[in-house]
């Protein structure tokens, strides 16, 4: 049996669409279970439902074999796995905004978000100084109420950054969901792990690894 | 920080209760009788070591170190692996010893404290080292001496994966040109990032079929058929001698009689520079981290300034009994519990039971505060009470 750890939420549909495409039966209720544990039994495949976070956390541990994660994730948590596949969904990118695109005033120039390890790497290169403060969400609170001068968050479409009177000042990285894979998984359950790779690549990519495009 | 609890530890310490304890006895038995029948020598190493020497010598991270300053200021670490202190003392104190060594460890080793459970900064780990000796043949010794000793251990379902370093590096250089692009892509395999693997390669000004040999290298993976899939990514003198030495490796594998739990992986590379040739680790299915790993370490010796070439692998004790899981009853004791005026016949008797090798505990009865809660934890209970016979209550 195969144990898959999906992102509750924005990621948790597409990445059913793509498993669908990919020729995995799902049953069509499977996308509005509150369950957090759901087993196909055809597949022989159990689906764990974890925060978009976590999941890295449950494939380094092992107790899902591999995971569906977002590039933010992955750079926030740096977890040891296996990052085998760009599934190309729920793409968005990470970004610095404030409320103006000047220079930061201020004492020290201090950084909410909700991913502090990308923040302080990301600042740490352009060779700024600046202190982190961790929200849990609405970042895009703090700038307006003189929490922190900037904030480091994820941007889809940029309007509730435009809604909130934010503008953004510098483009970190594009982000995607990947397809991870326990270390240890990946080698004792390489048959149909490979098998699962094949077949979402062939949907995401319209063709094999092995094709050089 | 606040003040501790009384019950607390520092931060990735664990205790190792009686059950535990009793089952890693016995896998550690088991492990370090097998490994005596191979030949190898066990020997023990001081906790501390300069960090100069063996901290930056070992294959663990700087960042991963426990270090702290002794007081007179030098840096010392908590030994991070056993590997290091043993070439030290291959080269120091073993140097009248011909090469090849057989040297064997039993250890706790130490690493920088992690917030997260799971990560103990503290374990044991059981290992050998083949020093001096540069063929196939001790590859596969120490491969199979691994599988007989995980066997040994009981444990019936494990896998071994095994890669090798010499192949990745040449077929980089060969596409790339110089070992600094090679180190590019090869932090990209060490960081386990496929992804950004294949997107940096798409981007290298290469011609298509050497895009498609990078490529290949991420599915090479599988049984010996795989090795002859090897040789079409690097129809080269370098790729025929490593791919040479994989076959009699399998060979040999295979004299061993453990070829079934082997497959390879050209992926693996469980380190930026400190392996040389083959690698490898071990897995237990159901369980999430590796059991093992070792390999091939040619370089270490000469940081030690006798140049050797070696290979070896070390067990964590911890994820092996986690593995094989803490299913066993506790073996209880017997007891004799007495009054005073039989005392000497008590321990008359325990002595005798003793010499046979039973597990006898001898408690005086007004010692006991509840005496059925303390008989439970004995398997059998003998009472010595009063002046006469064998006296119950």
């Amino acid at each position: 049996m195969l144990t898959i750890a999906m992102p509750k939420g924005r990621i948790f549909e597409e990445a059913v669409e793509l498993l669908r495409q990919a020729g995995y039966k799902l049953p069509p209720e499977f996308d509005d279970s509150r369950k957090l544990i759901l087993d196909i039994e055809e597949e022989n495949i159990r689906f764990i439902l974890a925060k978009p976070m976590d999941v890295p956390t449950y494939v380094e541990h092992g107790v899902a074999d591999v995971g569906i994660a977002g590039k933010d994730v992955m750079l926030e948590e740096e977890r040891n796995v296996y990052e085998v596949l760009d599934l190309k969904i729920s793409g968005c990118y990470l970004a610095v905004a404030g409320l103006s695109d000047g220079p930061i005033k201020g004492v020290a120039p201090k950084i909410a978000t909700k991913y502090p390890n990308v923040a302080s790497n990301y600042f740490r290169e352009q060779g700024e100084q600046v202190e982190i403060i961790k929200l849990n969400g609405s970042i895009e609170l703090a700038p307006l109420i003189g929490l922190a001068d900037r904030i480091v968050d994820i941007v889809s479409t940029g309007r509730t950054l435009t809604e909130n009177g934010l503008m953004e000042t510098a483009f970190i990285e594009p982000i995607t969901s990947r397809f991870i894979v326990n270390p240890v998984s990946y080698r004792t359950k390489d048959a149909i792990i490979d098998d699962m790779v094949e077949r979402l690549s062939a949907v995401v990519e319209g063709g094999s690894l092995d094709e050089n495009r | 920080m606040t003040r501790p609890f009384v019950f607390e530890k520092p931060l990735g310490m664990r205790d190792t209760l009686p059950l535990l304890y009793d089952l890693k006895t016995s896998i550690r038995e088991k492990i370090q009788h097998v490994t005596e029948t191979w030949g190898y020598r066990f020997m023990n190493t001081p906790t501390l070591e300069y960090y100069e020497t063996v901290g930056e010598a070992s294959a663990i991270l700087d960042q991963q170190l426990f270090k702290l300053l002794d007081q007179r200021g030098n840096t010392l670490v908590l030994r991070p692996d056993m590997t290091a202190p043993i070439a030290r003392v291959a080269a120091s104190s073993l140097k009248k010893e011909p090469f090849p060594l057989r040297l064997a460890y039993d250890s706790n080793v130490f690493r920088a404290q992690e917030d997260e459970g799971g990560k103990p900064a503290e374990f044991e780990q059981i290992g050998v080292e083949l020093i001096g000796d540069r063929t196939t043949s001790a590859d596969a010794e120490v491969i199979a001496l691994m599988a007989a000793v995980l066997k040994e251990a009981g444990l019936e379902d494990f896998q071994i994966a095994i890669g090798h370093v010499g192949f990745i590096q040449e077929l980089f250089l060969s596409i790339v040109g110089n070992e600094d692009r090679a180190a590019v892509l090869r932090r990209y395999l060490y960081e386990k990032n496929y992804v950004g693997y294949r997107q940096h390669v798409r981007e290298m000004p290469l011609s298509t079929i050497d895009q498609k040999r990078l490529m290949g290298l991420l599915t090479l993976r599988g049984d010996g058929s795989k090795l002859n899939d090897a040789i079409e990514l690097l129809p080269t003198e370098a790729g025929e001698r490593v791919l040479d030495e994989l076959r009699t490796l399998l060979q040999t594998l295979e004299a061993y009689g453990v070829a079934d739990q082997v497959k390879f992986d050209f992926t693996l590379v469980s380190h930026m520079s400190y392996y040389t040739g083959v690698v490898f680790e071990g897995y237990a299915n159901d369980l999430g981290v590796p059991l093992s790993n070792g390999g091939r370490y040619d370089e270490l010796l000469s940081r030690f300034d006798r140049p050797a070439q070696a290979t070896g692998f070390g067990i964590r004790l911890d994820h092996l009994a986690e593995a094989l899981g803490l299913t066993g009853e506790e073996k209880l004791p017997d007891a004799i519990i007495f009054s005073p005026e039989r005392r000497s016949e008590a321990i008359q008797q325990a002595s005798e039971r003793r010499a046979k090798g039973e597990k006898v505990v001898i408690q005086e009865l007004s010692g006991i505060t509840n005496l059925d809660e303390y008989s439970d934890r004995f398997d059998d209970v003998v009472y010595l009470i009063g002046k006469n016979g064998k006296g119950t209550l």
